[in-house]
């Protein structure tokens, strides 16, 4: 078994020089995480130690093993003032001076408390989730009717909407948020929400989904009096699972990631998205590393289950898609 | 012959939401913005008619150049270098190796993840007191930098974040791109004696053309609208204003100084460069460009 593991993992000389390659690559892609998630466990004192060497474990996860002479000082010291300060508050003569020892989740008690990033948290998942399903239904809709209906300037108005695509998001920006500040919607889900419902990219998409979809079918079920709504939602909605899982995807990707217009449209805490609340954390928090390293840990952990439950899926469409032009 | 009487009016309605919404938030803004660029308007005072004003402030306005000068910049390091780096780790993932999964997911993840977050934690490697940055340099016993807050530094390293961040969607792309090469002429070169170079060159290169041309393109439009790496990593447009790009000296004009005229000229100065560019690539380097 394990020779024929062997075998494969190198199965030319030049294969050990290709991993080798790869591997540091992929070490610089990755280390970057890893040094978040470490530091986001180490206290103040292990992150501001400065000196030459490089420690990538936090004290409280290090095996002992791994020790050198200072860390074991420290190490005691630190377990000395935890003792001493549990002794303290059991007696109940804490002074107001003394600073509870850090413990492992402190970075992230920190930061989730320092914000309220539970509501920014059920904003933004809030706001993903209606963008999402959505701008998905309004897009199958138009993309149903490019695709089986005739009607009367059908090619302008599916050229007009390509045309959005290339619209500068920028140029975009300033005008939006005048509209939306006439009619009021500064500062409301609805102006966090509404403009992303249209999606020209998901139409494009879904249109050319449909087109593989028979014709035939289609008008032997409008002849058999079925009606148009019937079709889409009994035939051609379940066929187009694929599509819509990937465009999916990439709209809650999207939203979720999103920065410049919630930062633009919205200034309240309470409508506040993740990307707006980590931004003005970071700015509040300095350099307080320790609670900074957590909370991008949070923030970025629930993309990554995503991404790790999806993944066929989505490099695979990423690729289509990418190459579709 | 039934055509006529098929006409379905009601197709109309299924376009309602997404043209509705587009119309609203896309088509029209862009003339009402036309519009304002011709004004100088806070939003709040009266709108006063200023002509072509806004875009004459722009030839006199040594930010704006300056804006226009690190825009170019980054886009001139940035593209090459990703474009590079991503082509060579799709050529080492195209190859019959095990764990190909995994090294593209691992490649993959910077994509996936808020350029926020990574910003944070960029600017924490790049620290020049507790940076990891400076404590490898200090192992190969190289001087410390102040990296972010150095005018000269500040912008190679938002490049080199915005690289990492960026790589494993064009590494993706690329690979998609070398599978689509047939693998018969591979196994006809073998057999005439071609070397790995001369394959590279020969067939590699060609038939990957279009694939390259497409990230080439995409990525220049993308490095002419950074912004968010550089909002949170160097404020203020960074040391010197070294960092001080075009979209972020928008942002400054309309939304904290609420020159919204000036700004939206700004942001047809970008359209104009960013369109006549696509225009120029699609025009005469997409004539390099071989199509199977």
């Amino acid at each position: 078994m394990s020779a024929t593991a062997k075998k494969t993992l190198f199965k030319h000389p030049s294969h050990i020089f290709i991993h080798a390659l790869l591997i540091i690559g992929a070490i610089f892609m990755i280390f970057p995480f890893i040094w978040m998630i470490m530091t986001s466990f180490k206290s103040e004192d292990e992150i501001l130690k400065t000196g030459k060497a490089i420690v990538l474990l936090p004290d409280q996860l290090r095996p002992s093993i791994l020790n050198g002479e200072e860390d074991r000082k420290r190490i005691a010291e630190h377990e000395r003032q935890k003792a001493l300060f549990a002794a303290q508050t059991a007696s109940g003569t804490v002074s107001r001076k003394a600073q509870k020892p850090f413990e492992l989740l402190d970075n992230y008690k920190e930061a989730w408390s320092a914000q309220p990033f539970y509501r920014y948290f059920l904003n933004t998942f809030l706001t993903a989730i209606t963008i999402t399903t959505g701008s998905l239904i309004f897009a199958s809709l138009a993309a149903y009717a490019f695709a089986f209906f005739k009607f009367p300037f059908k090619d302008q108005l599916f050229l007009l909407m390509l045309g959005t695509m290339m619209l500068p998001q920028q140029a975009l920006l300033i005008p939006d948020y005048i509209i939306l500040s006439k009619i009021h919607w500064i500062n409301t889900y609805m102006a966090l929400i509404v403009p992303w419902l249209a999606s020209a990219y998901s139409v494009f998409f879904l249109r050319q989904f449909f087109m593989q979809l028979p014709k035939d079918l289609f008008e032997a079920a409008m002849l058999d009096g079925c009606t148009r709504l019937q079709f889409y939602f009994k035939i051609v909605l379940p066929l187009s699972k694929p599509p819509m899982v990937t465009l999916g995807i990439f709209s809650f990707l999207g939203t979720w990631n999103s920065f410049v217009w919630p930062l633009i449209v919205t200034n309240d805490t309470s409508l506040r998205v993740i990307q707006v609340g980590l931004s003005y954390f970071a700015s509040e928090a300095g350099t307080r590393w320790g609670p900074l390293m957590a909370a991008s840990t949070f923030t970025i952990v629930p993309l990554v289950i995503m991404y790790f439950l999806a993944q066929r899926q989505f490099v695979e469409s990423q690729a289509m898609t990418g190459m579709k032009e | 012959m039934f055509n006529k009487k098929q006409t379905d009016w009601g197709a109309y309605g299924y376009l309602v939401p997404v043209f509705g919404i587009m119309l609203c938030f896309q088509v029209l803004p862009i003339f009402y913005s036309l519009a304002i660029s011709f004004y100088r308007w806070d939003l709040i005072g009266e709108a006063e008619w200023v002509g072509l004003d806004n875009f004459a402030r722009l030839f006199d306005d040594p930010m704006f150049y300056k804006s226009l000068v690190n825009t170019f910049y980054y886009a001139i390091v940035s593209v090459p270098l990703s474009i590079l780096c991503s082509m060579g780790i799709a050529l080492l993932l195209n190859n019959p190796i095990s764990g190909i999964g995994i090294y593209r997911t691992i490649y993959f993840l910077p994509v996936i993840t808020s350029l926020n977050a990574v910003s944070i934690v960029w600017n924490f490697i790049y620290h020049p007191d507790y940076g990891l940055l400076n404590k490898l340099l200090a192992l190969l016993s190289l001087p410390p930098q102040l990296w972010l807050q150095d005018p000269f530094w500040a912008m190679p390293c938002i490049i080199l974040m915005s690289v990492w961040k960026g790589l494993g969607y064009n590494v993706i792309i690329f690979l998609a791109g070398l599978q689509n090469i047939p693998k018969h002429l591979y196994e006809a070169a073998r057999i005439d004696g071609a070397t790995w170079t001369q394959q590279f060159r020969h067939i590699t290169f060609p038939l990957l053309s279009p694939t390259t041309f497409f990230v080439f393109v995409m990525s220049t439009i993308g490095s002419f609208q950074v912004f968010s790496q550089i909002y949170m990593m160097t404020p203020r447009g960074g040391p010197l204003k070294s960092t001080l790009v075009i979209v972020y000296y928008l942002y400054q004009k309309a939304f904290e100084k609420f020159e919204f005229g000036y700004a939206l000229a700004i942001a047809f100065v970008l359209f104009i460069m960013i369109f006549s560019m696509t225009l120029f690539n699609k025009l005469y380097v997409e004539k390099k460009v071989h199509y199977s």
